[in-house]
């Protein structure tokens, strides 16, 4: 039988009767038979051809697998579904795949190809599921495979699909750490996404692959922060998380200067409460002195990044999820400056409505948070009262801020309540309560007898655990203060009959032995009773009947001799080897024998030295450390994965970093522009209201002012001339706020000298006057100003009250423009221009100061035209349109060349360094653009040995330092020239600026029309170029010229300011052309601009580079509308 | 973040898990029910338990507890608000949050949570996105699957999840449009003993349901606005908008949602609409304890109060009550010692009593602790803070949607000390 059933099966033929006995395999029989056959029929429903079934075993599947029952062996029928038409059916195979891929590798390989397929799928929800499916499936095998797929998913035109892919990151990266450096580059491309369905997933993949990169936030830092309000809930967490501790490595301590005072002084307070708190007074004194050194010594400016940060993170506190309100909380908690903390505290109190799990959580951190701002929640105390209804842990969660919030005003109010709690049938809470009183009585010294009172009081009630603690808490409190309360003792000695909790019994036996002398008479008593009862106590208890003994001993050896010594001998055999060592040591000590040392002289000393009384602290105390809101706070432990929320640095880094490019930075600024914030702006600087209508003030100036006036008192303190000089113009921080001055100081000159008639009067004098007094100045250079500042700025506001500052400054403007022009020809930017700017500039970009400039030679000469400086203000009102920092689109029509600040001179420590493109070949190198930079050293003693360090510049880009400057003495300027070769990119040229002392990090952005030379071709030239220059290098704009701007002389005027190119000649008078090549590769730029009828125009840009030539469409086209 | 998830029933059997990462074991759970053992009463589970290895991070929702594995660092707040959310999630599907609906339920509650999170993060949590992903069982479609075999499974794919407007769908139609409002106020108050007011304020939420075609844009607007001092927004309410001129702007998602929720400033003075008259003795010596609880409406504003129910928690000492009511029905539960009193409606000019007496232990010390009364209650019509809608506008759509908008005042937390 055998033999034939073998024959038949290497026949491959396999009989019908053969089989059932294969089926029978004994490993699949037995205990698991049943089990088997019911995974049989699943097999059976999954193999079928309907779908109906297929589904209905699914379905089953998935139930077995919600249960926690193992369902891996149908694995191999599953798999083969993955590519099932039924969408349900399909997604359920998904579900079983991810949970158990892991155990079958090999199988699940099988499905991969699936995947890969769908990962082509033109529709990008079934792009976006075959990545997440893939992604999940957790074979190690595969991980080229998901490193390949997500690294086309991070590009993929869908942002659906972009998510899916930073979501993809922790997945691969929890799977084979070793791919991080890969992980980290997609990390980099997904947050320059500018989506905000992307935001907060890649946040999250930040968050795990790789939270220590904060270099790579940098970049994204203010697109992140506006776009936050977009961003859905969960990735708003996430965010707002990063950003704290972001911001708590880039920016400066906003309370830098209160911090340290109001500390003391919080420290002083309780000084007064507490007597035990008065060798600390001397330390908060020098504490107080070492704040006001520091605020003498750094006037603290916020960061206008910083400003963006709290500002935009409030709207969130109005978010209906808890978690996000959280998040916003900590985030002022540990960033925002005192005075407007206290903004949180409303919404944390609403969140004390949800659910009770939410309350504990909140609870935590406000626990936390008014150990240290206790005023911020003070008007909220009754919403912190508590009702017989909460659960236990809220309750004494609730104790505890009622606890913090004590103060002298409140604290009657809050026994009150205090009182109404003792009475709960809540027995831990109540305990909870008396501890919570024993803590306000140590705080707070007038209601200490009150509340020592009312928990005698207690002693006799009748539930043992009240009485227990309050003993407990009678004990901490007795120890501050005990001559006062014997009674008390010996009221608490009676009660050792009575009470038996442990811990009870051995305060007030310790009590009893620590302050035997106020109650001779007892003292022995008890003991006696004690020794008694000894061998039935608890180990704590014996502890301190032993204590009691030994100190009774060295006070009445006379009557407690014998009972110290039966105690002695029966902690000696006891089963506790503590208490047995404990008896040992104290009968050496205490009882004098032959062989005893010499301590036992010391023995009174020993014990019955005076103790400190133990303070009373809440367990929130010092919490703070660990960011508020996350879990660690929570357990007050370090979780896994926990990121250390750093310190403020002591000077905060170059803050250039988070430049970015200007196509960027425009939305960013008008889009946070609100209503609100310019209430609030008129409110806080008077100083603007005045010009307000046309000059709408922006963000970042109102945040200086902000922290500028608080910093101008600082520093006024410190007295020396030049400093408080620094510390006007940054409280004004506009650099034509010097010019005004200037000019407000000409025109209350003359005011005093003519007559106090208005400024337009004598018109021709005027001007003589100023032009005569600004040569002056010019040849003087900086130093008159210095001494001139102080008597200006009280002309200023003068001057200022008795007429609207900016009228009359426009008219004694446009009066000295007009002849500064003529005489110098010099390259000064109009005031107007630079005001509109540098109001929404930081202050790196502001107090341009051109009186201490010598004019430089511009290369092509400037026409002069007397209707320019008409027509001066309604041109730089458009100006105000552009909100570019570094790289401005326009150039005033009257300079040529236009001078930016590199490093100001608050900022360099007196060093002022300016820079402008010169537009002259770069000898060294052609490839290279000219950078004129004129170094002013404003100090008192010379700066030595002024060079570059450190380039770090993008890929290709180069430069060619300038000699180094070895001695610049103080009060001097001199000019020097460097080239950089930007390789045709407006990319900023990052390089830091050195000193024989500091180091200063900086960074130069060229207009896109700086970085090409004029080219001089002719008609016939410039045609045969353009023809080939034709489909995608051409850029055509149709515009209308501006009013002033229509004539030929005015457009070729803007269109060379604007650009470095030179013009070619031309038939035609409707035509203006220009050529020129880019300074690195020497493409050819060819600039056409054709005037139709009326106003109308045709801009052409032919140029190779597409970028240049769309950019420089851009810059020409508004040079030209104005 | 989110590992895994374990339901978890009243009597500590673990009926559902769900893994988003690597598999958990399910041995994980001990440590909770340790801490579940050692908790005298259910709610007082920590809601956050840390183990050698994992954190657990728990809610308690209609006696179900959601146990989410954690393995490190994340905010606590951003685990339990989330599993919140999936908690109204299932009760949005399924009308209840039981046990037996969820195992009911299973696959459709294993689908929601696979894509509620991804790798332990939210994924879609809006129930809009939600409901066109996977359909939300009902008799009538239940019925139709099993006879055509068809699926609980959006057949289209969801496109919510990539408009500007996440929590509305595209492409709904009604034929009847309309957009009803409720204006729910709650009132939280501690009275003393004596009566006085310790403690009281009005939280109030605004809850609509909007069944509007195509894409409505509304503004909702108040009469005094001013009187709203803290306020949270569903996510489509445009913040800016508020700000400036304190006006309602949104896009409504589709169907029933919390629009807003206020809370009103704490210097209006709140109107305490009932009054309680009680006296709770026990006398020293006496197993008998008098029970004698009157109330009264006061501060209604003509308006009457509704839905009465008053229940407090009597001390461990007494053993039972007799009592009689002058309206409604009580009940006392001998175990947990819990009173309540179904008053209904309260008649100004009959006043609702429950007079009687409580017998306690023989011989055991009169209890020292007096119970607190807690009370529930309903005004209709009547937002007790005053605040009024004045107008609701429609934009972008050109048909005329039916408007309606309902007042309501309810006892939040009420509660008489004595």
């Amino acid at each position: 039988m055998s033999t034939s059933s073998a024959f038949n099966d290497e026949k491959g033929g396999s009989s019908s009767a053969g089989e059932p006995e294969y089926g029978h395999d004994p490993a699949s029989g037995g205990i698991f038979s049943s089990d088997y056959k019911r995974h049989d029929d699943l097999k059976e429903m999954l193999d079928s051809n309907k779908d109906s079934l297929k589904l209905e075993a699914m379905k089953r599947i998935v139930a077995m697998i919600a249960r926690g029952k193992n369902a891996s062996d149908l694995f191999p029928a599953v798999v083969k579904n993955v590519a099932c038409k039924n969408i349900e059916v399909k997604k359920l195979v998904y579900v079983y795949l991810v949970r158990y891929a892991e155990e079958q590798q090999d199988l699940a390989l099988l499905s991969i190809s699936t995947f890969q397929r769908g990962l082509k799928d033109p529709n990008q929800l079934i792009r976006a599921s075959a990545l997440r499916v893939l992604s999940s499936i957790r074979v190690t095998i595969i991980v080229p495979i998901m490193m390949l797929a997500i690294k086309e998913a991070a590009s993929d035109m869908s942002p659906y699909v972009r998510k899916t892919a930073a979501h993809a990151i922790p997945k691969l990266y929890s799977l084979d750490p070793e791919q991080k450096d890969q992980l980290i580059e997609v990390i980099e491309k997904l947050l320059a996404d500018k989506t905000t369905l992307v935001a907060g997933s890649v946040v999250m993949a930040f968050e795990e692959v790789c939270p220590e990169r904060i270099d790579l936030i940098h970049k994204n830092y203010r697109k992140l922060c506006n776009l936050l309000i977009d961003v859905e809930e969960w990735g708003q967490v996430v965010i707002i998380n990063m950003l704290t501790r972001y911001a708590r490595t880039q920016f400066l301590n906003p309370n830098i200067n209160e911090s340290l005072l109001e500390e003391g002084g919080e420290k002083a307070f309780y000084g007064s409460d507490d007597d035990d708190d008065d060798d600390d007074d001397d330390d908060d004194e020098e504490k107080k002195a070492e704040a006001a050194a520091l605020a003498k010594r750094k006037p603290y400016v916020m960061d206008p990044d910083h400003r963006l940060l709290l500002r935009n993170t409030k709207p969130l506190l109005q978010s209906r999820n808890a978690a996000v309100v959280m998040a916003v909380a900590q985030l002022y908690f540990h960033l925002a400056p005192k005075a407007e903390v206290g903004v949180i505290a409303k919404a944390l109190v609403r969140l004390m409505r949800s659910h009770s799990e939410v309350q504990y959580v909140v609870l935590q951190n406000v626990a936390t948070m008014t150990i240290k701002r206790r005023g911020m929640f003070e008007p909220y105390l009754k919403s912190f009262y508590i009702r017989s209804t909460d659960p236990t842990q809220i309750k004494i969660l609730k104790l505890e801020v009622l606890t913090n919030l004590a103060n002298e005003t409140n604290i009657s109010t809050i026994l009150r309540e205090f009182q109404t709690y003792i009475k709960s049938m809540d027995k831990d809470f109540v305990a909870a309560t008396i501890q919570a009183i024993g803590r306000c009585a140590t705080n707070i010294g007038e209601v200490r007898d009150t509340c020592l009172n009312g928990l005698v009081q207690l002693l006799s009630n009748r539930d043992e655990l009240v009485v227990a603690e309050s003993v407990v808490v009678i004990k901490k409190l007795l120890q501050m203060q005990p001559e006062q309360h014997s009674d008390i003792i010996k009221h608490m000695a009676k009660l050792t009959d009575n009470i038996q909790v442990p811990m009870a019994r051995a305060s007030i036996l310790w009590l009893i032995g620590e302050y035997c002398e106020h109650v001779p008479k007892i003292a022995p008593d008890v003991l006696r009773k004690m020794a008694k009862t000894f061998t039935n106590e608890e180990d704590i208890v014996k502890l301190q009947i032993i204590n009691l003994a030994a100190k009774l001993y060295l006070t009445n050896s006379k009557q407690t001799k014998l009972l110290t010594q039966y105690v002695l001998n029966l902690a000696k055999y006891d089963q506790n080897y503590d208490i047995r060592d404990r008896a040992r040591f104290i009968r050496q000590l205490i009882v004098p024998t032959d062989k005893s040392g010499a301590l036992s002289k010391y023995a009174k000393k020993l014990f019955l030295a005076l103790k400190p009384a133990p303070v009373l602290e809440s367990p929130f105390k010092d919490r703070d450390h660990f960011q508020l809101g996350s879990l660690s706070h929570l357990l007050n432990a370090k979780a896994g994965g926990y990121q250390e929320l750093p310190d403020w640095p002591e000077s905060a880094p170059d803050p250039s970093v988070r430049n970015v490019e200007v196509k960027d930075s425009v939305p960013e600024w008008t889009k946070c522009t609100s209503r609100k914030e310019r209430k609030e702006k008129k409110v806080e600087k008077p100083f603007y209201s005045d010009s307000e209508g046309e000059s709408g003030p922006t963000e970042s100036a109102d945040s200086e002012s902000d922290s500028g006036s608080g910093s101008q008192s600082g520093s006024e303190e410190s007295g020396s001339g030049s400093e408080s000089e620094e510390s006007e113009e940054e409280s004004e921080s506009e650099e034509e706020e010097e010019e005004e001055e200037d000019e407000e100081e000409e025109r209350a000159k003359k005011k005093k000298k003519v007559d106090k008639s208005k400024p337009k009067k004598p018109e021709s004098a005027e001007s003589d006057q100023s032009s005569g007094e600004e040569q002056k100045r010019i040849r003087k250079g900086g130093k008159d100003r210095r001494s001139g500042t102080e008597s200006e700025s009280e002309d200023e506001s003068e001057s200022e009250s008795s007429e609207s500052e900016s009228e009359s400054e426009e008219e004694s403007e446009s009066d000295t423009d007009i002849k500064k022009k003529k005489k110098t020809a010099a390259s000064k930017p109009p005031p107007k221009q630079t005001k509109k700017e540098s109001k929404k500039e930081t202050k790196e970009m502001s107090l341009l100061d051109l009186d201490d400039f010598e004019p430089t030679p511009s290369p092509q000469v400037t026409p002069v035209n007397s209707f320019l400086s008409n027509s001066l203000v309604t041109d730089l009102e458009g100006l105000s349109l552009t909100d570019t920092v570094l790289a401005p689109t326009t150039i005033a029509p009257s300079s040529s060349v236009r001078l930016y600040e590199l490093l100001h001179r608050i900022t360099g420590e007196g060093l002022a360094v300016e820079y402008c493109f010169s537009r002259q070949p770069f000898s060294p190198d052609p490839h290279m653009v000219a950078v004129q930079i004129q170094f002013t050293n404003n100090t008192t003693s010379e700066a030595k040995s002024l060079h570059i360090e450190e380039p770090k510049l993008q890929s290709g880009m180069r430069i060619k330092e300038f000699p180094e400057i070895e001695v610049l003495p103080a009060g001097e300027s001199v000019n020097v020239v460097m080239g950089i070769d930007f390789c045709d990119s407006t990319q900023a040229a990052n390089f830091q600026l050195c000193t024989h002392i500091r180091k200063f990090f900086v960074s130069i952005q060229p207009p896109v029309g700086e970085l090409m030379t004029p080219a001089f071709l002719t008609e016939n030239e410039f045609k045969k170029e353009q023809g080939q220059l034709m489909g995608m290098n051409e850029i055509s704009e149709k515009l209308t010229l501006g009013e002033k701007c229509q004539s030929e002389h005015v457009i070729v005027e803007r269109v060379t300011s604007t650009a470095n190119l030179s013009r070619v000649p031309c038939g035609s008078d409707k035509e203006s052309r220009f050529a020129g090549k880019t300074v690195s590769s020497g493409s050819l730029v060819l600039v056409t601009v054709t005037r139709k009828d009326g106003a109308g125009a045709l801009l052409t840009v032919n140029c190779e580079k597409m970028v240049i030539g769309t950019m420089l469409v851009k810059d020409i086209l508004q040079a030209l509308t104005q | 973040m989110i590992h895994s998830l374990f339901l978890v029933n009243a009597t500590g059997d673990i009926f559902l898990e769900k893994h988003w990462k690597s598999v958990v074991s399910r041995s994980v759970c001990d440590y909770f029910f340790e801490a579940q053992e050692r908790a005298t009463e259910p709610e007082n589970i920590p809601p956050v338990i840390p183990t050698p290895h994992h954190y657990l991070i728990s809610v308690l929702r209609h006696r179900i507890y959601f146990v989410a594995v954690i393995q490190s660092e994340v905010p606590p707040l951003f685990v339990i608000e989330f599993l919140h959310r999936v908690v109204d999630t299932f009760q949005d599907y399924f009308g209840v949050c039981t046990e037996a609906a969820i195992k009911d339920n299973v696959v459709v509650v294993y689908e929601l949570l696979e894509e509620m999170l991804d790798n332990g993060f939210p994924l879609a949590t809006e129930s809009n996105i939600l409901k066109e992903l996977i359909k939300p069982p009902t008799i009538l479609r239940t019925v139709v699957n099993t006879i055509t075999g068809s699926t609980n499974v959006g057949e289209q794919l969801p496109t919510g999840q990539l408009s500007v407007v996440p929590w509305r769908r595209t492409g709904v139609k009604y034929t009847n449009n309309e957009a009803y409002f409720d204006v729910v106020e709650e009132i939280d108050a501690i009275i003393d003993k004596s009566g006085s007011t310790i403690t009281a304020e009005i939280q109030g939420v605004i809850d609509a349901c909007v069944k509007l075609t195509g894409m409505p844009d509304l503004t909702l607007s108040f009469m005094n606005p001013r009187l709203l001092d803290d306020v949270s927004f569903h996510p489509c309410v445009r913040f800016k908008r508020w700000e400036a001129e304190r006006i309602l702007s949104f896009i409504p998602p589709d169907g029933n949602f919390r629009l807003l929720s206020y809370h009103v400033s704490s210097q209006n003075l709140v109107a305490i609409p009932v009054y309680v008259k009680h006296n709770i003795t026990f006398r020293e010596g006496s197993s008998q304890g008098r029970f004698d609880l009157t109330l009264g409406p006061k501060q209604t504003m003509g308006k009457a109060v509704e839905s009465v129910l008053v229940s407090s928690q009597l001390p461990r000492g007494v053993l039972n009550t007799s009592l009689n009511p002058s309206q409604g029905t009580y009940t006392f539960d001998p175990v947990t010692k819990l009173l309540s009193w179904d008053v209904g409606k309260i008649n100004p000019q009959k006043l609702p009593s429950l007079k009687g007496t409580m017998s306690l232990q023989a011989g055991a010390s009169k209890p020292d602790e007096n119970p607190t009364i807690n009370i529930q209650f309903k005004i209709q019509q009547l937002a007790i803070s005053g605040l009024k809608v004045n107008r609701l506008d429609m934009y972008g759509e050109k048909y005329k949607p039916f408007k309606g908008i309902k007042y309501m005042t309810k006892a939040g937390k009420f509660q008489v000390r004595t």
